[in-house]
């Protein structure tokens, strides 16, 4: 009797154990917005999913690393990722002291956050889903037009080091998300799909919809300053850059 | 009871013994024997039979390959493209791997078959670059076309599109791949692309180069450019 009680306790610690290994994600309702850069139609309509409530943090891209050892700081080859990256890791599995398991993962290439995102079975938003969830405050679902809310933004730009806070610093947003303004920038599936780079100023042939004076010119919304920002990050880095601020989140199709 | 348990681990036990007894790695055989002259009086001159030199009539002596020579067709560098595990349909339906690409010199374009502005421009910077090939290289030298449209540009299409466009040699090889393979592909070579409505994408022009071991040596930027620099590239590496 008194084996079976415990074999019944062991399993339900166990099983409540993995069960937090898996990252908490939220439902997000899909819908349709004008996002800064749109198609032809302007409208983009996003269907239902799900994603993470956090970003990826330093503790989570441990326990990967170590399932995965091809992405282990001494073993990834540059094809997928640069010089720096974890650079500010110890080992492969040990983080600096002044960096906490708490904290966003930064530092990774586009490669890794998608070879992570798959090995949950999930993958990178893209960067419509991204903005979609991105544009909604504490209470609305599509706060752009706020003051506040743009401000609040312009002010985490402002702000050094904020990739050092730990994650779920920032406020919930409408969708129960964290984090998403105000600690670092994330990965998205089609970054690459922003031509605002230095080879689409030369080559790309659309490039009148998307560059500096006729991408400001281009963007639907003339305020929105802080999503701009967003894109031009995005169009000028490849997917092996790794940048100290730049983490990543998954999200998963309903 | 305690005799089939101490059985049962025996079993065990051996089982194991066997099985690492499989994966003992084998002696590589050595590579086939080559001959040189001991005085070099050919310079570097190879011979594969044993015999005697016939300048200073001295016996040959075996030479053994270094190393590095034995291992240059078979690893891949760790920028190489031929890291990448993903699969593509060719436009005669048969599905490979981007290694098995690997021996000759790659360039490679992104371009969709619907496209009506900039790809039938790249695409006769493409030609263009192949008929300034100098002969007796184009067998080292193979053009390879990626659709950024997979959805569209089946292989069926694609070789459609080789036909009409007098791209349906050898040299030419057209490549479909899954949604997120193109994507992929498209960071390694950084090239940018965005679907603006469902026929149309708005793409970077870069025309690769990369040598046989899949690393990238070259790219050309642009539309209709001076490609006399991509031309030198390719055929320094194609030599």
């Amino acid at each position: 009797m008194n084996i079976i009680l415990r074999l019944a306790i062991c399993s339900i610690f166990f099983w409540s154990m993995t069960a937090n290994c898996q990252s908490k994600m939220t439902n997000i309702k899909g819908g349709t917005y004008t996002p800064l850069y749109g198609r032809d139609s302007l409208q983009v309509t996003i269907g239902d999913f799900l994603m993470d409530v956090y970003p990826v943090t330093n503790q989570e891209y441990i326990l990967f690393v170590t399932k995965n050892p091809k992405w282990k700081k001494s073993k990834i080859i540059r094809l997928f990722a640069d010089e720096s990256y974890l650079l500010d890791w110890k080992s492969d599995t040990i983080i600096n002291v002044n960096q906490d398991l708490k904290s966003a993962v930064t530092n990774v290439s586009w490669f890794a956050a998608k070879a992570y995102c798959n090995e949950k079975g999930k993958r990178l938003p893209t960067v419509d889903e991204w903005e979609y969830v991105a544009m909604a405050n504490k209470k609305l679902p599509d706060a752009r037009k706020l003051k506040s809310y743009n401000e609040y933004i312009l002010s985490w730009y402002e702000k050094p080091k904020t990739f050092k806070k730990t994650v779920g610093s920032t406020f919930k947003n409408y969708w129960g998300v964290y984090d998403l303004h105000g600690l670092v920038w994330e990965w998205t599936s089609d970054f690459n799909s922003v031509l605002v780079s230095g080879e689409s100023r030369k080559d790309v042939d659309n490039d009148s919809n998307l560059f500096c004076g006729s991408a400001a010119i281009g963007a639907t919304d003339l305020m929105n300053y802080a999503a701009f920002m967003r894109y031009a990050i995005r169009g000028s880095v490849k997917a092996k850059y790794t940048l100290r601020n730049l983490g990543f989140r998954c999200v998963k199709d309903n | 009871m305690k005799k089939s348990k101490h059985l049962f681990i025996l079993f065990i036990t051996f089982t194991i013994f066997i099985s690492c007894g499989g994966i003992t790695p084998k002696k590589k055989k050595a590579e086939t024997m080559s001959y040189q002259c001991p005085m070099k009086c050919e310079k570097d001159k190879i011979y594969h039979d044993n015999g005697t030199c016939p300048i200073c009539d001295m016996d040959l002596k075996p030479i053994k390959f270094t190393k590095e020579v034995k291992n240059k067709n078979t690893s891949i560098s760790e920028t190489s493209i031929f890291n990448l595990t993903t699969k593509w349909s060719t436009e005669e339906g048969k599905i490979i791997a981007l290694k098995e690409l690997m021996g000759k010199t790659l360039v490679m374009v992104m371009v969709y078959t619907t496209c009506k502005s900039a790809c039938p421009r790249l695409v006769a910077d493409m030609r263009g670059i192949e008929s300034k090939i100098p002969k007796g290289l184009e067998k080292n030298i193979q053009y390879i076309l990626i659709s950024i449209d997979p959805e569209t540009d089946t292989p069926k299409r694609l070789k459609e599109f080789a036909i009409e466009n007098y791209m349906d040699g050898k040299q030419w090889t057209f490549l479909q791949g899954s949604v997120d393979g193109v994507r992929e592909f498209a960071n390694v070579l950084a090239v940018k692309y965005k679907q603006i409505s469902p026929m149309d994408f708005s793409h970077s022009n870069i025309i690769s180069v990369f040598n046989p071991q899949g690393e990238l040596v070259h790219q050309q930027e642009g539309l209709g450019v001076d490609n006399n620099e991509t031309i030198t590239k390719i055929i320094n590496t194609a030599k």
